[in-house]
């Protein structure tokens, strides 16, 4: 897919409690195409301390209001800056990038999980609308510390059945996403996951137990974004790959993951 | 419109913006971003006789204004480069250069025959300046009579234009250019990166796997900018200035500084669009001071 560097505008920011933004953008020409579990690299401005662009899975495309959303976890000094931006500034962003999910080639049979953990499950809500949009309604399961990591459960809640853990058990079931009963209850046929690592790791065991065709979203350090540099790299089968381009998404068959 | 054309030995530069190694991969990456054709030369990731699996993730850490990185030379070989990445390349009507490394002199001689095979390749830079690489490049590069052996050698079996990179982790940089340029290269670029380190205090590790790395970006262009000066009054082939060029503005400085020519590395990253902007800036900077040419600048510095 054609990647480009646009100057978006900033059309809301909106907090969503202390350790989250979501901030929509949009452009005076339509947006390019994207697909879910590609990304942006987003230039920070007016951050001594941040030098690269920031890599910001994409949240979900409004095409109706030719927006792109990107939910944005406060981390450091370059995502500090990047949740001050107001309506109607400027912002740098390279996009699409990398490649997205494998959908689903018979949709009528199919049931997806779509696992996501903290700021994770950015991804996982234009994901969701592009299955349901194709007709395949899909199940989430979303995992957090707490109720106040859980974000955007009402746009999940229009898509499909939503199921949640929490450690601290202030929201859904208490513990870790592969605790969760519906795991038990339920059959799937494909589980899409992004999150922290250690989960992910936790569910691609669970996939492989089963046998159920997983794939997992990777956020490896990364500065080109373009698979120029060389520097986020995994170990696959087929050596080291760039995870901005040939993933951030990988089928867990690829990874050499102790699982 | 000034003439921005200049000469590397006998490599003609429509411009003398090139892209540097390990930045901009083969070039095709950033196809999207810029017209490949308006860059003056590109020089593709660093390529070894053999292939290399490069070091361990995690290999980068960013810095104030500016990053550390510890590929290790990742790349699948000179054949794989010959086979698969020479026919994609071939026809893009710019200088592709490729940079080559070794562990051996041997390496580097046998990797820049097969080279000097391909006829869309004019040039190549040879890397003896690699900090990431145990016995690697840089083992060359540190001292005059390493780097003089290893660019005869290499000279022997290369008939076209031969650039050296130089390291700037030595004591005398200008000795060493001297070593290359009396052993026959027709250029030397420099600075290649700067031994760095960062440690991560909440977990008390060092962030890079390799503990060490290079490094890069607008922090480290004072000291390329030194070094540029000093090499381009120590020999007489030309200099091809690198090290934290982020704009024209950047780039302009080396050339008065004494560069024949510049590469854009780490601000790729920023701006993957920059090369071009940088040239545009050249240009308008020449007109803007009534210079009809950039060779009018080159190592102009008033002092």
């Amino acid at each position: 897919m054609k990647k480009y560097i646009l100057d978006l505008v900033v059309s809301q920011n909106t907090r969503l409690h202390a350790n989250y933004v979501l901030i929509k953008m949009t452009h005076a020409n339509p947006l390019p195409e994207m697909v879910p579990g590609q990304f942006a690299e987003i230039r920070i401005d007016g951050s001594n301390t941040t030098f690269l662009r920031r890599p910001i899975s994409i949240n979900f495309v409004d095409k109706e209001a030719n927006e792109v959303w990107f939910l944005v976890q406060l981390v450091g000094d370059g995502t500090r800056k990047l949740a001050t931006v107001k309506e109607g500034d400027v912002v740098n962003v390279v996009l699409p990038l990398g490649n997205g999910y494998t959908l689903p080639q018979d949709l009528t049979s199919v049931k997806p999980l779509l696992v996501g953990g903290g700021v994770g499950t950015a991804p996982m809500l234009m994901l969701g609308s592009t299955l349901a949009k194709m007709g395949c309604k899909p199940t989430f399961l979303l995992g957090a510390r707490s109720s106040k990591d859980l974000l955007q459960l009402d746009e999940f809640q229009k898509l499909g059945d939503v199921y949640m853990t929490t450690e601290d058990g202030s929201m859904g079931e208490k513990g870790y996403v592969t605790q969760h009963s519906v795991l038990n209850d339920q059959k799937f046929d494909v589980i899409y996951t992004c999150g922290p690592k250690p989960m992910m790791m936790a569910v691609a065991k669970y996939a492989k137990a089963n046998d159920i065709e997983c794939e997992v979203s990777l956020e490896n350090t990364m500065a080109c974004g373009v698979g120029a540099c060389l520097c986020c790299v995994e170990n696959t089968e087929e050596g080291h790959v760039c995870v901005c381009k040939d993933g951030p998404v990988f089928n867990i068959k690829k990874l050499l993951w102790q699982i | 419109m000034a003439d921005l054309s200049v000469n590397i030995g006998n490599l003609k530069l429509s411009n003398p913006v090139m892209t540097a190694s390990g930045t901009f991969g083969y070039g095709k990456e950033f196809e999207d971003f810029v017209d490949l054709e308006k860059i003056g030369g590109i020089i593709v990731k660093g390529t070894t006789l053999h292939r290399r699996e490069g070091n361990p993730y995690p290999r980068m850490a960013e810095t104030p204004m500016g990053m550390l990185n510890a590929v290790g030379l990742q790349n699948k070989g000179v054949d794989y480069f010959i086979s698969e990445i020479y026919p994609q390349i071939k026809d893009i009507r710019t200088n592709m250069i490729v940079n080559v490394s070794g562990s051996a002199i041997e390496d580097y001689v046998q990797t820049a025959e097969k080279i000097n095979a391909l006829d869309a390749i004019p040039a190549i830079e040879l890397n003896i300046s690699c900090p990431n690489v145990k016995q690697g490049g840089m083992a060359f590069g540190v001292t005059a009579k390493g780097a003089s052996e290893v660019v005869k050698a290499v000279r022997e079996v290369y008939k076209k234009t031969l650039i050296v990179k130089l390291s700037p982790n030595v004591t005398d940089i200008t000795e060493i250019a001297r070593a290359v340029e009396g052993a026959g290269a027709d250029s030397v670029s420099l600075i290649n990166t700067l031994l760095g380190m960062a440690i991560d205090a909440e977990k008390r590790r060092p962030i890079l796997s390799t503990i060490t790395g290079g490094m890069s970006g607008a922090a480290v262009k004072p000291i390329a900018l030194r070094m540029v000066w000093q090499v381009s009054k120590a020999v007489k082939i030309p200099v091809i200035g690198l090290g934290g060029i982020m704009n024209w503005k950047d780039a302009v400085e080396f050339l008065l500084a004494g560069a024949s020519a510049i590469q854009i590395g780490t601000a790729n990253f920023i701006d993957p669009a920059i090369t071009v902007k940088v040239s545009e800036g050249i240009n308008d900077y020449l007109d803007r001071h009534g210079f009809t040419s950039v060779k009018d600048i080159i190592g102009g510095l008033i002092v």
